[in-house]
C-alpha cells in the first residue's frame, strides 16, 4: 500500500516513542502516506491503523481531527491562505481574493485541471509575515504580495 | 537575548550557537555538578514566568514534579503556537533552535526526565525538519542522547509535529496528541506532573520559557529578574502584528512601555490613528488605545488594565478597523477550533459566532448583545480546557469598548466605518524590510 | 477517610471518591449525561457541574475528587444557573420533537430538560444535522439527537475490549461513528442503546414497537448462558417487546449480553409450537392436549411394560428449568429407569460419581474482581460466556493475570499473559506438563494417582504458564465448553482439579447452558447403572422423553443421536418450536412455553437458584413444561406428581441447602482409560458452538442470525495446514468426519494450533459431521 521510502520513514517515527506506544506515531505516519498518495482514502487509513496495531476508528479519528489531513482528492497542488485576524490587517482577504481570481475558483474548490485546490487556512503562526500562504502544507510563502502570488502560481503551473 | 546574534536564516547551526556562548550553561552544571534543586531555585529568583500564555511561575511547575519517581518521567515542549497574532517561537525554532534544546536538556536534568518531546505547529514543517536537524546535531556532539557530555545523565529528545490543530496548544491536549490520539484537552485534576503524557509525570513549557533557562544559568536569576522589573523577570518576546509599518519579533525588557514598542515596530501604518490592541494573543482582551498607550509590556500592567500578556501577540488595529468584522473573524477561529468535547465550548462558540455573523451582515437584533453577554456567560468557566474561556474573552471586551459600534451596526445595517475605508485599510501590505 | 459537607450534610467518603460519589450517597441527585459509574469519566457534558466552597467557578461532580473538609452545594443558586446554562446548550442543536423520538418518555436528556431547559429558545440558527450511520442488525441511530457524551465510545474500547466506535471530526462538527463502513459487532454491542441517555441509538428491533408506558415490565433471569444474567422484560398485550438488563451487581451488573437482550424475537416466531400433534401412520395431525397427553402416556408405558423401565431413556436440555429437569428425571425414575441425562453434549461422564457434588465455577462470579491469577482450559471465554469475559477484562486491568490452554489462541480482547496452544488430543499432556512444573516449582507433591500418569518432560511453555498460576495468591482454574465436551474430559477435570490444589486456588467449570449447574442438583443425571447421554444414543432405547432439545443440533453427535431416536418406537418431545429434524425423529410434539411464559428456575455457574415468572401468557396452547411433566406423571399413575406449584417443585428439586451439593473441587483421579480413543490419523477437529447457535431460542431470533456472529460455518485452518493440504483460504473443501461429510469454505486461521480444523456445530450446515472431536479429512471439493 505504501512505498519502501514511506514505510522506512514511519518506522523511524515509530522508534521516536517508547515500545508499547506506537500509536504516537499516527500523525506522522499519516503524513507520510499522505505526501505519497496526495490525500487518504479510507483503505490507507485502515492500513495505517493495522501498522501500528491501533483501532482504525482511533486511526480515522486522528485523520478528521487535524486539518491539515486531507480525506478527499485535493488537486495537485493544496493552497492554504491564511485569512486570520493579524493577516487579514495586513492584506490576507485581498491575496486570497487575488488567488481565487487568478485560479478562478472559490475556497474549497479544485481547478478543472487538478492542478490546484484552494483552503482557507487558520493561524500559522506567522502573523508577522502576512500575507502567508502554505503549498502542500509544508512549504510556507511569506509576504505574498500580488506579483509574487504570480511567480508562485506560475511556478506551480509548470511543476 | 534569546535573538541577539542571531543572523537571519544561516546562524541556527550548532557551532554559530556554540560561537555565541551556546551550551555553556549546560557545561556549567555539569562540570560543577550542580544539584537540581539549586537550579530550580534560581529559576525562581528570576522570577521566570510561563511564555505560553498563562503566565505561570516556571520554578515552581517545576517544583511540582515528583522528586523520587519509579517509573520515567518526560518533558514537553509546547512549541504548537496557533494563537493569532503569535509568532515568536516559530523564529526561536527558526534562529535558535539549540538553546531550547539545551534549555530542555536543563530541565530534563533539574527534574529527572529521561525523554522529551517537542510539539512544533503543523504549519511550520520547515521548521520542524530544521529542529530535527539540530538534534541530530546535537546527539552528534553528545550533547543529547546517553550520557551527556560524560556525566552519566542521559536525555533523550525528540521532535513531534503537529497537523493543524490550534487546540494541541493546550497543554494535555499537546499530550494527547503526543499519544496519538485527538487533540482533546484533559479534565485536570489530575495534573501533567502527576499524570502526563502516557500517564507518567510531566512538564510542560513553551518554547520561549525552555530558550531563556541557559541565559539564567549562565547570568543568574538574580540579573535575569532585573533586566524586567519585579515579578516580571527577563526580556520577553512580542510579536506585533497588524496596522504597523514593521510588523516582526520583538525582544525586550518586561516593563517596556507600549508606545516604545510601537515605535521599535515603525509605527502605525500610514500614520493613520491607533483604535485598539490586542496585547496578548487573540483571546486576550482587546484594550482601546488610549487604555493601551498608558500600559507598560508586563504582566502585571496589562492584567491591571483588564487584559492579558498572553504569550505576548500585539495584533495593533488602526481606525480603519470594523471591530464587527474584526471579532467575527476570531469568533470563527475559535468555533472552528473548538475541539468538540465539552458541550458549552461545541455549542457556544458556533452560537457566538453566529450571533456576530449576523450582526455583521446587518442581520443583527436589538437584543444580541445582551444574548452575547449572556452566552458567554454560560460558556466561561464551565469548560474542561481554557478555550471556552479564550472564545469569551475577545466577545466580551469587543462588545464593552466598543459595543457603540456593534449598536450602530445593529441598528443601521452597516458598518460606523465605511466600506472603502475599511477596504484601504486591510490592503496588502509588505514592509520595505521584507 | 475524607470528610465532605454535601447540601448541608456531614459525611465521611472513602479516599479517591468523587463529588458525585458523595452524592450518590446521600441520595442527591445531579444531573448528569457523560458520567457513568462503570466508565472512564470523561467530564463533557458538563451537566454535573456543582457549587463548591472558595471553587471560583462551578466544578464537574463527576470529576471532582473530593477533599477533606470541602463543602459542595449541588442545587445552589450557582449551581442551578451552570447547570440550566449547559443544558441550554445541549439543546440548541438538539431536535426537540420528543413525540417521535423512539426514545420518547424513557430520555434522560426530555426528562432534565422538563425541570432545566428554558421554555423558548434562544437559539434561532438553524440546527444541526447529523448523517445516520448502520451498526448493524441490532442497534439503530438517529445521530442528530447525539449530544456527545461518548459513553458508547467508551464502553466499546473499555467494557467490550474494542474500539469499535469513535468521534470523528472536531468542534461542532463531531460525530460518533464507526469506522466507515464497518457495523458495531460486539457481542455486548446492545448495551451502547442502555447507555446513550438520548434517542441518538436505539433498539432495532424494538425500533417504534411500543412507547415506553404503554409496556409492563417483569422480572426474569436469561436461559441461555451459564451466567444466568438478570432480565427486565417488557411486555404489551402479553407479547414480549424488549428486554432489559435488570441491575445486579453480583452477577451482570448493569449489562446484558446481545444473547440474553435480543433472543426474545425468536418468542413469537413462526416456528413456534403451538399445538399438541402426534404422528400416526407417517402422518402428522393436531389433537388436544388430552389426546396428545394419553398418547404420550401409552407409549411410555407401553415401552416400559415390553422392556422394562431400562427401554426408556429421557434427555433433557441444560437450557431447561430445574422444576422441568426435575419432574423429567422423576419421571423416568417412576417409570423404573436411570436412564436420564441433559448433559446433551457431553461424550466422557467417567468423572461422575468421583466428585463430591456438582461441578460449578468453584467461586462467586463477582470473585473475578478479586483473583490474581486465572487459567481458561478449553474455552471460547469470549462468546460462550460474554458477560464473565467482560469481568475477566476488568480485573485484567487491575492485575489478573490470565493464562490459556487450548486448541486456539482467539481473541478475547483482554491480555493473555501465557498460553498453551496445543490440539484437543494434546490437551491431557499439557495439563500433566503443568502439574508436573507446578509441583517442582512450588516444591509440592502430586498426588499419589498423577505420578505415573505424568508426562516425563515439560515444556518451555508449560513452565511459563505454571509460573503464572503457581504465582498467585488468589487463583481460578475453569475449564470451558471445548473442556467439558472433551472425549477426556475426566482426565482434565481431574487434572484441572490438581493444578488447583497445588497452586493454591480452586478449579471450576464455566458451565454451558443456564441449567448447567441445576440439571445435577434437580437430578437430571443417571444414577446407579443409568445410561448417560451418549450411552442412550450408543445403546439406542426402545422410547425416549425429549424435553425441548433439537437432535441435529443439540447434542454432541448429531447423525448418531437422529439415527437413534428415529429408530425407537416412540419419541416424545416436549418443545417450544417446531422443526423438520424433530419432525422427523418424534413421535408426539407437546408444545411447552419458553422461559418467558413459564414460571421456573435456573441454577447458574456460581450455584446460585434464581426463581422467575412467567412475563407472558404462553402463546396458543403450550403450556408449561413441569405441568406437562406433572400431567404425565399422573397419567401414569406415578406417586408424587400433585404439585401445587412450580415453587413446590423446586424446593423438591434443590432442597433446603442446595449450595452443599456442589462440588468441593477436591482432587480425584479417573482410573480406567477413555472409552474413545484417538486414530491419530487426519487432521483433529476443533467444535464450537457459536453463540447464537447454542439453543433453540436464540437460533430463532432474526436480528441475531443477521450478525456476523452468526455468518454460516467455515473451516478454519491454520496457515501451515491449509498449505499443507494445497488449499486457500476461500476455496471449498469437503470435509468428512465418521460417515458424514460436508462441503464447507476453507478459512485461515492464525490462532489456531497446528493439524487441526476448527469448525462450529449445532448448525445445520455442519450438523452432518457428528462428534465434536475427533479426526476428520478434509481435501479440496
Ligand atoms: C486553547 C489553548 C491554547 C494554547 N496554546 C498554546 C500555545 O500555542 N503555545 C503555548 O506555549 N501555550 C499554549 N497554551 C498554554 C498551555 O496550555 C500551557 O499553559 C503552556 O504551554 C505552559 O507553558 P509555560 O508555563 O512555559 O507558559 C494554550 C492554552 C490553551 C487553553
Ligand atoms: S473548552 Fe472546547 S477545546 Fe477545551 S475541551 Fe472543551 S470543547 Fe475542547
Ligand atoms: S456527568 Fe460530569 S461532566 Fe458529564
Amino acid at each position: 500500500m505504501l512505498s519502501q521510502e514511506s514505510l522506512q520513514q514511519i518506522d523511524r517515527e515509530v522508534a521516536k516513542y517508547p515500545a508499547d506506544q506506537k500509536q504516537s506515531a499516527v500523525m506522522a505516519a499519516l503524513r507520510i502516506a499522505q505526501v505519497e498518495k496526495g490525500w487518504l482514502p479510507q483503505e490507507l487509513i485502515a492500513f495505517i491503523a493495522d501498522y501500528l496495531e491501533m483501532p482504525a476508528i482511533a486511526a480515522y479519528e486522528v485523520a478528521s481531527f487535524y486539518n491539515m489531513y486531507d480525506l478527499e482528492p485535493v488537486g495537485k497542488h493544496k493552497i492554504t491562505v491564511c485569512t486570520n485576524l493579524p493577516c487579514a490587517l495586513s492584506g490576507g482577504v485581498h491575496a486570497a481574493d487575488y488567488v481565487k481570481q487568478k485560479l478562478g475558483i472559490d475556497f474549497n474548490e479544485t481547478t478543472a485541471d487538478g492542478k490546484f485546490t484552494l483552503k482557507e487556512g487558520e493561524c500559522m503562526g506567522a502573523c508577522g509575515d502576512a500575507p502567508v500562504l502554505l503549498v502542500n502544507n509544508h512549504h510556507m510563502c511569506s509576504w505574498m504580495t500580488k506579483e509574487k502570488i504570480d511567480q508562485l502560481l506560475a511556478d506551480l503551473e509548470s511543476k | 537575548m534569546i535573538l541577539a546574534g542571531v543572523d537571519g536564516d544561516r546562524a541556527w547551526r550548532l557551532q554559530d550557537y556554540l560561537a555565541r556562548g551556546g551550551y555553556s550553561a549546560l557545561k556549567k552544571i555539569i562540570s560543577e555538578k550542580i544539584p537540581p534543586e539549586a537550579i530550580i531555585a534560581e529559576l525562581k529568583t528570576a522570577v521566570l514566568r510561563g511564555r505560553g500564555g498563562a503566565g505561570f511561575p516556571t520554578g515552581l511547575k517545576w517544583s511540582f514534579m515528583p522528586r523520587s519517581f519509579p517509573g520515567d518521567k518526560y518533558l514537553a515542549c509546547n512549541s504548537d503556537e496557533g494563537e493569532p497574532g503569535t509568532f515568536k517561537d516559530r523564529d526561536i525554532l527558526r534562529y535558535n533552535p539549540h538553546s531550547v534544546i539545551e534549555g530542555m536538556t536543563i530541565a530534563a536534568y533539574a527534574m529527572g526526565c529521561a525523554r522529551g518531546y517537542n510539539y512544533i505547529h503543523g504549519e511550520i514543517f520547515e521548521i520542524y525538519q530544521r529542529f530535527e536537524e539540530a538534534l541530530e546535531e546535537a546527539r552528534a556532539a553528545n550533547l543529547l542522547g546517553a550520557d551527556i557530555l560524560g556525566s552519566g545523565f542521559s536525555f533523550d529528545l525528540f521532535a513531534h509535529h503537529g497537523y493543524g490543530a490550534y487546540i494541541c496548544g493546550e497543554e494535555t491536549a499537546l499530550l494527547e496528541s503526543i499519544e496519538g490520539k485527538k487533540g482533546q484537552p484533559r479534565f485536570k485534576p489530575p495534573f501533567p506532573a502527576s499524570y502526563g503524557l502516557y500517564g507518567k509525570p510531566t512538564t510542560i513549557n513553551n518554547t520561549e520559557t525552555f530558550a531563556s533557562v541557559p541565559f539564567i544559568i549562565n547570568m543568574g536569576g538574580e540579573a535575569f529578574l532585573n533586566l524586567g522589573k519585579p515579578n516580571n523577570g527577563g526580556m520577553k518576546l512580542f510579536s506585533v502584528s497588524g496596522h504597523v509599518n514593521r510588523p516582526g519579533n520583538y525582544e525586550i525588557p518586561l516593563g517596556t512601555p507600549f508606545s516604545e514598542l510601537l515605535e521599535m515596530a515603525g509605527g502605525m501604518r500610514g500614520g493613520r490613528k491607533l483604535k485598539a490592541v490586542i496585547p496578548g494573543g487573540s483571546s486576550s482582551p482587546v484594550l482601546p488605545a488610549d487604555v493601551m498607550m498608558s500600559c507598560t509590556m508586563d504582566y502585571d500592567s496589562i492584567s491591571k488594565a483588564g487584559s492579558m500578556l498572553g504569550s505576548g501577540a500585539v495584533i495593533v488595529m488602526d481606525e480603519t478597523t470594523c471591530m464587527v468584522k474584526a471579532l467575527e473573524r476570531l469568533s470563527y477561529f475559535y468555533f472552528e477550533e473548538s475541539c468538540g468535547q465539552c458541550t458549552p465550548c461545541r455549542e457556544g462558540t458556533g452560537w457566538l459566532y453566529r450571533v456576530v455573523h449576523r450582526i455583521e451582515n446587518g442581520l443583527g437584533r436589538a437584543d444580541d448583545l445582551d444574548l452575547l453577554n449572556s452566552v458567554t456567560g454560560n460558556i466561561m468557566g464551565r469548560t474542561i480546557c481554557a478555550l471556552g474561556d479564550a472564545a469569551s474573552m475577545p466577545v466580551q471586551s469587543f462588545i464593552k469598548h466598543f459595543g457603540g459600534e456593534f449598536q450602530y451596526h445593529i441598528e443601521n445595517k452597516k458598518c460606523l466605518v465605511s466600506p472603502e475605508v475599511q477596504y484601504e485599510g486591510s490592503q496588502i501590505y509588505v514592509s520595505p524590510s521584507c | 477517610m475524607l470528610e465532605i459537607e454535601i447540601d448541608g450534610q456531614q459525611i465521611q467518603v472513602p479516599d479517591g471518591s468523587t463529588v458525585m460519589d458523595a452524592a450518590a450517597k446521600i441520595g442527591s441527585y445531579i444531573p448528569h449525561f457523560c458520567y457513568h459509574k462503570k466508565l472512564s469519566i470523561a467530564a463533557n457534558c458538563r451537566m454535573c457541574l456543582v457549587q463548591v466552597e472558595k471553587a471560583p467557578k462551578p466544578l464537574p461532580a463527576c470529576a471532582t475528587p473530593v477533599t477533606n473538609g470541602m463543602k459542595v452545594w449541588t442545587h445552589s443558586e450557582s449551581a442551578v444557573k451552570a447547570q440550566k446554562g449547559v443544558m441550554e446548550f445541549l439543546l440548541i442543536n438538539h431536535p426537540l420533537d420528543c413525540p417521535i423520538c423512539d426514545q420518547g418518555g424513557e430520555c434522560q436528556l426530555q426528562d432534565l430538560a422538563v425541570g432545566y431547559g428554558g421554555s423558548q429558545s434562544r437559539y434561532q440558527e438553524e440546527k444541526r444535522v447529523v448523517l445516520n450511520k448502520n451498526l448493524g442488525s441490532l442497534v439503530a441511530t438517529d445521530m442528530t439527537r447525539c449530544i456527545n457524551c461518548t459513553r458508547c465510545v467508551r464502553f466499546t474500547t473499555e467494557i467490550a475490549g474494542e474500539m469499535e466506535l469513535g468521534q470523528a471530526f472536531r468542534g461542532e462538527h463531531a460525530e460518533i461513528m464507526p469506522f466507515v463502513e464497518k457495523t458495531v459487532d460486539s457481542e455486548l454491542s446492545g448495551n451502547i442503546i442502555d447507555l446513550c441517555p438520548v434517542g441518538a441509538l436505539t433498539s432495532k428491533p424494538f425500533r417504534f414497537a411500543a412507547r415506553t408506558w404503554e409496556l409492563s415490565r417483569r422480572k426474569s433471569v436469561s436461559p441461555h448462558d451459564s451466567l444466568g444474567a438478570n432480565l427486565i422484560v417488557q411486555t404489551k398485550h402479553d407479547v414480549v417487546k424488549r428486554v432489559l438488563p435488570l441491575e445486579n451487581e453480583a452477577i451482570n451488573e448493569c449489562w446484558l449480553s446481545d444473547k440474553d437482550r435480543f433472543s426474545y424475537e425468536a418468542l413469537n416466531s413462526a416456528e413456534r409450537l403451538q399445538r399438541p400433534q402426534i404422528k400416526q401412520g407417517g402422518e402428522w395431525r393436531e389433537v388436544d392436549w388430552q389426546t396428545a397427553l394419553e398418547f404420550a402416556a401409552n407409549g411410555l408405558r407401553g415401552i416400559a411394560q415390553q422392556h422394562g423401565g431400562q427401554g426408556l431413556g429421557a434427555l433433557l436440555s441444560p437450557h431447561a428449568t430445574v422444576e422441568e429437569l426435575y419432574l423429567g428425571q422423576k419421571l423416568m425414575r417412576g417409570l423404573g429407569t436411570d436412564n436420564v441425562d441433559f448433559r446433551l453434549r457431553q461424550t466422557d461422564f467417567r468423572a461422575d460419581g468421583r466428585r463430591s457434588g456438582a461441578p460449578w465455577l468453584g467461586m462467586p462470579i463477582a470473585g473475578v474482581g478479586e483473583l490474581d491469577r486465572l487459567l481458561v482450559i478449553g474455552s471460547f471465554l469470549r462468546k460462550d460466556a460474554p458477560l464473565l469475559a467482560q469481568r475477566v477484562r476488568q480485573a485484567a486491568k487491575r492485575g489478573l493475570q490470565v493464562g490459556v490452554v487450548g486448541p486456539t489462541a482467539e481473541e478475547w480482547l483482554l491480555p493473555v499473559r501465557s498460553r498453551m496452544v496445543v490440539p484437543p488430543s494434546g490437551m491431557v499432556s499439557a495439563l500433566g506438563q503443568l502439574v508436573r512444573a507446578l509441583s517442582e516449582q512450588k516444591s509440592v507433591v502430586v498426588s499419589e494417582a498423577f505420578v505415573s500418569s505424568l508426562p516425563a518432560a515439560v515444556s518451555e511453555e508449560a513452565s511459563t504458564l505454571a509460573r503464572l498460576v503457581g504465582s498467585g495468591e488468589r487463583v481460578a482454574i475453569w475449564l470451558g465448553n471445548l473442556a467439558v465436551q472433551h472425549s477426556q474430559a475426566a482426565e482434565l477435570e481431574a487434572l484441572a482439579c490438581e493444578i488447583g490444589r497445588l497452586s493454591g486456588g480452586r478449579a471450576g467449570v464455566i458451565g454451558e447452558a443456564a441449567n448447567s449447574v441445576g440439571g445435577y442438583l434437580a437430578g437430571a443425571v443417571p444414577s446407579g447403572t443409568g445410561l448417560n447421554a451418549k450411552g442412550m444414543i450408543d445403546s439406542p432405547r426402545k422410547g425416549y422423553v425429549l424435553l425441548a432439545a433439537e437432535p441435529d443440533l443439540d447434542f454432541a453427535d448429531a447423525p448418531r443421536t437422529q439415527a437413534a431416536l428415529q429408530s425407537a418406537e416412540i419419541v416424545v418431545s416436549l418443545s417450544a418450536f417446531d422443526s423438520p429434524a424433530l419432525r422427523e425423529s418424534a413421535d408426539v410434539l407437546l408444545p411447552i412455553a419458553p422461559f418467558s411464559e413459564t414460571s421456573g428456575t435456573f441454577v447458574n455457574c456460581e450455584g446460585r437458584a434464581q426463581s422467575f415468572n412467567a412475563v407472558a401468557k404462553p402463546l396458543g396452547e403450550c403450556r408449561p413444561g413441569w405441568k406437562v411433566l406433572r400431567v404425565l406423571g399422573t397419567l401414569l399413575g406415578l406417586n408424587d406428581f400433585a404439585y401445587e406449584d412450580s415453587e413446590a417443585v423446586s424446593k423438591a428439586a434443590l432442597g433446603a441447602d442446595y449450595t452443599r451439593k456442589l462440588a468441593g473441587g477436591e482432587t480425584f483421579h479417573v482410573a480406567e482409560a477413555a472409552s474413545v480413543t484417538d486414530s491419530g490419523a487426519g487432521l483433529e477437529r476443533v467444535a464450537d458452538v457459536p453463540i447464537y447457535f447454542a439453543d433453540p431460542v436464540v437460533r430463532r431470533s432474526a436480528p441475531l442470525q443477521k450478525t456476523k456472529d452468526a455468518a454460516v460455518p467455515v473451516a478454519r485452518l491454520s496457515p501451515a495446514t491449509l498449505a499443507q493440504l494445497g488449499v486457500s483460504s476461500g476455496e471449498r473443501v469437503r470435509v468428512g468426519q465418521g460417515s458424514g461429510t460436508v462441503e464447507l469454505v476453507a478459512a485461515a486461521d492464525e490462532t489456531l494450533a497446528a493439524g487441526c480444523v476448527r469448525i462450529a456445530a449445532a448448525h445445520r450446515t455442519t450438523a452432518a459431521l457428528g462428534a465434536l472431536s475427533g479426526r476428520l479429512s478434509v481435501e479440496r471439493a
